[in-house]
């Protein structure tokens, strides 16, 4: 019986659980024997110009190394903003703040101390002079006071053409229903903070473990940063304390602990405060969408349009291109006749957008499956039927949407129906229709989400995914996998070695994978995107596909047979003679005379797109406005499960994340651009007692672009959970008029839309 | 400086600290036992729990000067090396632990929440745990693994 | 995330915590679970110069009966509080709001007298010590003397202590049976509360309405006038004027006053 498809417990295991995972702080390494301790002063305003530095009270303090600003490093490289082809060129960034700051938290001088405890006490010292400038913040683009000069404008960039949307799209829709809503700003807030350690060996080479995503691409960040030559920089992974998307590459701070320890000669390292990891690390979300959505009354959707302003912070970064991918799944799993969509990106006084969890796609999804409860609501029609009137029929060949993404496999209906018969749909409108006759204060709202997104996209049509693997049977009886994945809790250690075994016969006790350091493994893609299984996984397969068949040849000359007469027995981990069990030999005797050792590259036709449907049940005290999450029932379809418990896992942190931004997570600042979430007492991280266990149903469609059948996971839970969970606790209170509550739903929210509501049932009275 | 004298996972130490060196930083930097982590400023997340005299508490909110005296069972002082204590392999058998980070101190808290409520009911299990964060799990297989130590421990004691 | 440096002086007893009180002054703070200090010195907004524990010192901990009170030491920890048969028979809505504050772990280390010389206005012992109706002793070179709730809290975290006082003990009526309410309002359940209150016996205490843990007086009054709950509890707001904030406008704080207290009224235990 194959391993594949069962609940293999994690091997990584019973390390995390006693001695711990060892994190970027956590490691001890002769190299950075001596290493003395970065600190960043970091900008306590928003927006300003800085008219004088001084460290010199710091430089007098205990313990410190020295202290640098900006002009030290001045003749490193400017950061282009992402994508500077599409957002304002203009819009870079220095490492340090030099003439300017833009957010509160962007670095501006950085103090080098032997010991961490004396770090605190030295940045305090630090005087800089601020001329403070007018912050600007929100959607509304506003160039009253420009964030760079030389842009002349604070939109960084478009996607689409305003002036190219149809005004007659609605024109014959029965009934239309125009709503802007806000996907709003929140932290990643990974539990490991980010962290860097930095030394530059005798041969001139940084050597530099980080916390991320992908040591390539990290590597590849600190050689264009540093202006380096190719060659120069071992990026070296520890473990890693969660990312979401907020982890990928190389920040300002981890470019300063590696200049920082080449320009003292000695190892650099640096821990990021709580604080400063929820000022700036990127944030995530951050778009307002106005959506129209038009029908007929008897809830056939006929058009739809999207209109998106992504906030993406002070410095175009990752988060002012994902608009790009929102656009791309506009309609979602919906066939849409006439839908269109446009965005503009604005810089702001605010702590840069970035990549988090779902990265671009949450926002769609949340935008289309508001509109489609506030279509039903108006059209007077069950939400659960206008999706299953609306929802693409199933599909087994590629279907291409209008907005440029190809859908591989598809069953959008079968998920949702199975989702609300896990739910007990019927029934739960049932009691919702109770306690509205009882008048109940506690009221009962069932919030549903249809959703498809697009996972492991590789870098667009040109360079289609790809992923690398090396798998090598040793003579010991173990094997050693290298993939250009980089997993941070996904478990890879133990689905990759399960892929292994499956084909090899080694069990999976026997197998380490090994990741993140660029000497070993230079080309990778990383994990991010939910890309690893359905590329760096089906590599692992492919490579221990090709193994076997290098080995078979080896096998044959071994046996003196042929070697199409061979038998690779996966149950003995050995090759026999067809019809001969017993001339046979093991696998590892294969690898005693000639390493036995394959790299393959995988490559994939596509982007995959998983799809599902979320059921969340809350109920609303109508009296505080507090709504509780008491069920979430969901389907999500991401092709053949390679191991279930890993795929529950993933799942479940996805949809906690997801419920968090509909009821409870928000970034908050004020009118001058000071944040108000700067820890975790007021920043309110989601806790056990918010959420309930879920309810996992499941449904397998698999996918035909691997030969695994897999989509990908990791961010699914996240996209479909947060609509589901706002469109509940507002269905909870639409019977009493409520018809939109922004996100997070907090209790006052709630409460004054209440009011509201009331307020205008009487004044229409 | 100050002296201080305490056991940690059962061994006599004495040690010369900071008065202000918190009790994390103890046991991370001067004993390197690093499995309990920081992973706030605020004593909001319980990444850094250990047992301080048998009961759970944050470290990064003790003062090492504090602990002088009593006894302190970290992560590592669970179970002998090579083993897993039954709230260890709990969480193993139920997935309860992805990224890791929030791992030590969600056990060191719920060996704690199980030596003073043996038979917790799930909501007492997440009441118990609401000290703890973690942004992987979504705390569905937490829960599960405590429930799964509760019950193995009542069907060892039964 | 790191206490600027301070000295540390651990007092071999309540006597000797006032002499290293009267020495230092300013300088000095007092250290019991430190769990309300701590925090705020990580935050580096508070930056003594001494910490004097009195954490290990025994004649400031215990819980017993005295004739109609309860005398509960000083460093009596939420936990031992919450846990206390003695307490839970004799003062319930006590032993209650212990087992609110905070979470498990910060149970375990914070003190009554800890948080009540905080004072943090949207805490839940001060709160309870108000609809009570207890009071604290406090020890000074000059002698003993005992402040009630009512007067004990003055402003924002501010107390009727003087700096070279020790809290040693707090002392709570009996009311064995007497039924009380509590209602505690968060957005998770481990924060401080929107709005909290506690009643007791025609006795309704507010949490984060004001700088201080309020009465309730014009609810009293209309109990005392022999309102219902639901009436009297339509005046939980009056004469305040409570905080604005992340969580809450005043309207809404105003609001939950008087749905909380109702609550509070009508859920007698």
């Amino acid at each position: 019986m194959s391993i594949l498809g069962t609940r293999v417990l994690r091997t990584e295991d019973p390390k995390f659980l006693t001695t711990g995972g060892v994190y970027t702080e956590d490691v001890v390494d002769e190299r950075l024997a001596g290493a003395c301790h970065v600190f960043f002063v970091r900008s306590p305003v928003a927006h300003a110009r800085i008219t004088g530095i001084d460290v010199s009270a710091a430089l007098a303090a205990p313990g410190v190394v020295a202290a640098f600003t900006g002009a030290d490093l001045a003749d490193l490289p400017v950061i282009p903003p992402s994508m500077s082809g599409l957002m304002n060129a203009e819009m870079k960034q220095t490492l340090l703040a030099t003439d300017k700051v833009r957010y509160v938290g962007e670095p501006v001088a950085v103090v080098v101390v032997e010991d961490p405890y004396q770090g605190e006490d030295a940045i305090e010292l630090v005087e800089v002079d601020y001329d403070p400038l007018p912050a600007v913040l929100g959607f509304e683009p506003d160039d009253s006071s420009l964030l760079f000069e030389a842009a002349g404008t604070n939109l960084a960039g478009r996607w689409g053409d305003p002036a190219a949307l149809e005004a007659d799209l609605f024109d014959g829709c029965e009934v239309v229903v125009k709503q802007t809503i806000i996907n709003q700003r929140v932290a990643p807030a990974p539990m490991e903070t980010r962290a860097a350690a930095a030394v530059w060996g005798e041969d001139g080479r940084l050597t530099a473990w980080v916390p991320n995503q992908g040591a390539q691409g990290t590597r590849d960040d600190l050689l264009e940063r540093l202006g380096l030559e190719a060659g120069t920089v071992r990026v070296i992974t520890p473990d890693v304390g969660g990312a979401f998307g907020a982890k990928f590459g190389a920040d300002p701070e981890h470019v300063i602990v590696a200049w920082v320890a080449r320009h003292l000669g000695r190892p650099a390292r640096w821990t990021e405060t709580r604080y400063e990891n929820l000022i700036a690390m990127t944030h995530g979300r951050a778009q307002q969408h106005t959506i129209t959505i038009g029908g007929s009354k008897d809830g056939d959707v006929q058009a739809y349009r999207l209109e998106i302003i992504q906030d993406a912070g002070a410095y175009p970064k990752i988060g002012a291109i994902l608009p790009f991918l929102t656009m791309l799944m506009t309609t979602g799993p919906y066939k849409i006749d006439k839908a269109e969509s446009v965005a503009a990106v604005v810089v702001t006084n605010t702590t840069p957008i970035g990549a988090y969890r779902g990265a671009g796609r949450p926002e769609a999804t949340a935008a289309i499956e508001r509109a489609i409860d506030l279509f039903a609501v108006e059209a007077g029609v069950d939400p659960a039927e206008v999706r299953r009137k609306n929802l693409l029929p199933e599909f087994t060949e590629p279907h291409q949407t209008k907005f440029g993404a190809l859908y591989d496999t598809g069953n959008y209906v079968a998920a949702l129906e199975k989702a609300l018969d896990a739910a007990g749909y019927q029934e739960l409108r049932t009691e919702q229709a109770k306690r509205r006759a009882s008048g109940d204060v506690r009221q009962l709202g069932i919030g549903l989400a249809s959703y498809v997104e697009i996972t492991g996209m590789g870098d667009g049509p040109a360079s289609p995914p790809t992923e690398n693997a090396t798998v090598e049977v040793h003579p010991d009886g173990t094997a050693t996998i290298l993939t250009g994945t980089s997993p941070h809790g996904q478990g890879h250690a133990t689905a990759w070695a399960m892929l292994a075994s499956d084909k090899l016969g080694i069990p999976v006790e026997k197998i380490t994978l090994k990741w993140g350091d660029t000497d070993l493994i230079p080309e990778g893609g990383g994990t991010g995107g939910s890309r690893s299984l359905q590329q760096g996984g089906a590599a692992v397969q492919q490579a221990a596909e090709e193994l076997i068949e290098v080995a078979r040849e080896r096998a044959a000359a071994e046996l003196e047979a042929n070697p199409a007469d061979l038998i690779f027995d996966a149950s003995r981990s050995a090759f026999a003679v067809a019809g001969d069990p017993e001339a046979a030999v093991p696998l590892t005797r294969l690898a005693e005379d000639e390493r036995l050792v394959v790299r393959t590259v995988f490559s994939a036709p596509g982007a995959t797109f998983p799809f599902g449907t979320h059921v969340a049940v809350a109920e609303v005290d109508t009296e505080t406005g507090k709504a509780t999450l008491t069920r979430v029932i969901t389907v999500d379809d991401a092709g053949i499960v390679l191991n279930p418990l890993l795929c529950e896992g993933q799942r479940h942190g996805g949809i906690a994340q997801g419920a968090a931004q509909a009821f409870l997570e928000e970034v908050l600042y004020d009118a001058d651009g000071n944040p108000l979430t700067t820890s975790f007492a007021d920043y309110p991280f989601l806790s056990a007692t918010e959420v309930p266990s879920f309810e996992l149903a499941n449904m397998e469609t698999p996918t035909t672009y691997n030969p695994l059948g897999v989509k990908g996971i990791g961010e699914a839970g996240t996209i479909g959970a947060t609509p589901a969970v706002q469109n509940a606790i507002i269905d909870a209170v639409s019977h009493l008029g409520v018809r939109h509550i922004d996100m997070p739903a907090t209790s006052r929210r709630v409460w004054q839309a209440l009011q509201a509501a009331t307020t205008s049932a009487s004044e229409n009275a | 400086m100050t002296r201080i004298e305490l056991t940690v996972n059962g061994e006599k130490r004495s040690d010369e600290v900071e008065p202000r060196l918190l009790l994390v930083h103890y046991l991370r930097e001067v004993l390197g036992l690093r499995a309990a982590n920081v992973g706030c400023d605020t004593t909001s997340c319980g990444a850094c729990t250990v047992l301080l005299d048998g009961e759970s508490v944050k470290s990064c909110t003790v003062l090492a000067v504090q602990a002088a005296g009593h006894e302190v069972l970290t992560a590592e002082g669970l179970a002998p090396e090579g083993e897993l204590h039954p709230v260890q392999a709990a969480f193993r058998q139920n997935h309860g632990l992805q990224c890791g980070f929030c791992t030590p101190g969600m056990v060191m808290a719920a060996v704690g929440l199980l030596r003073e409520n043996p038979h917790p009911t799930e909501a007492e299990v997440r009441e118990g745990l609401e000290g703890n964060l973690c942004r992987c799990t979504g705390y569905h297989n937490i829960v599960r693994s405590v429930l799964g130590a509760a019950e193995a421990e009542a069907q060892v004691t039964a | 995330m790191i206490p600027a440096p301070f000295d540390y002086a651990p007092a071999e007893s309540a006597a000797h915590a006032l002499e290293l009180l009267a020495e230092h002054g300013d300088d000095a703070k007092l250290l019991a679970g430190g769990h309300s200090l701590l925090p705020m010195m990580k935050l580096r907004l508070a930056t003594p110069a001494v910490l004097i524990d009195i954490g290990r010192l025994d004649e400031l901990a215990g819980i017993s009966a005295e004739g109609d009170e309860l005398v509960i030491g000083a460093t009596t920890r939420h936990a031992d509080l919450a846990a206390s048969e003695l307490v839970r028979a004799q003062a319930p809505l006590l032993a209650h709001a212990a087992a609110q504050v905070g979470d498990p772990q910060i149970r375990h280390r914070g003190t009554i007298g800890g948080s009540l010389a905080h004072a943090d206005p949207a805490a839940d012992l001060p709160m309870a010590l108000v609809a009570l109706g207890g009071s604290v002793e406090l020890q000074g070179p000059g002698g003993t003397r005992l402040v009630s709730a009512d007067d004990f809290f003055q402003g924002f975290f501010e107390t009727a202590m003087e700096p070279d006082e020790l809290l040693t003990a707090v002392r709570v009526p009996r009311r064995p049976g007497v039924p009380w309410g509590y209602q505690k309002f968060v957005r998770r359940s481990n924060d401080w509360a929107i709005v909290g209150v506690a009643a007791l016996d025609g006795r309704v205490a507010l949490a984060n309405m004001g700088p201080r843990p309020l009465r309730a007086t014009a609810v009293e009054e209309a109990l005392a006038a022999g309102a219902s709950p639901a009436d009297a509890a339509r005046h939980a707001a009056d004469g305040t004027s409570p905080a604005e904030d992340m969580h809450a406008d005043r309207d809404y704080r105003m609001h939950l006053a008087r749905v909380l207290t109702r609550r509070a009224l009508e859920h007698q235990t």
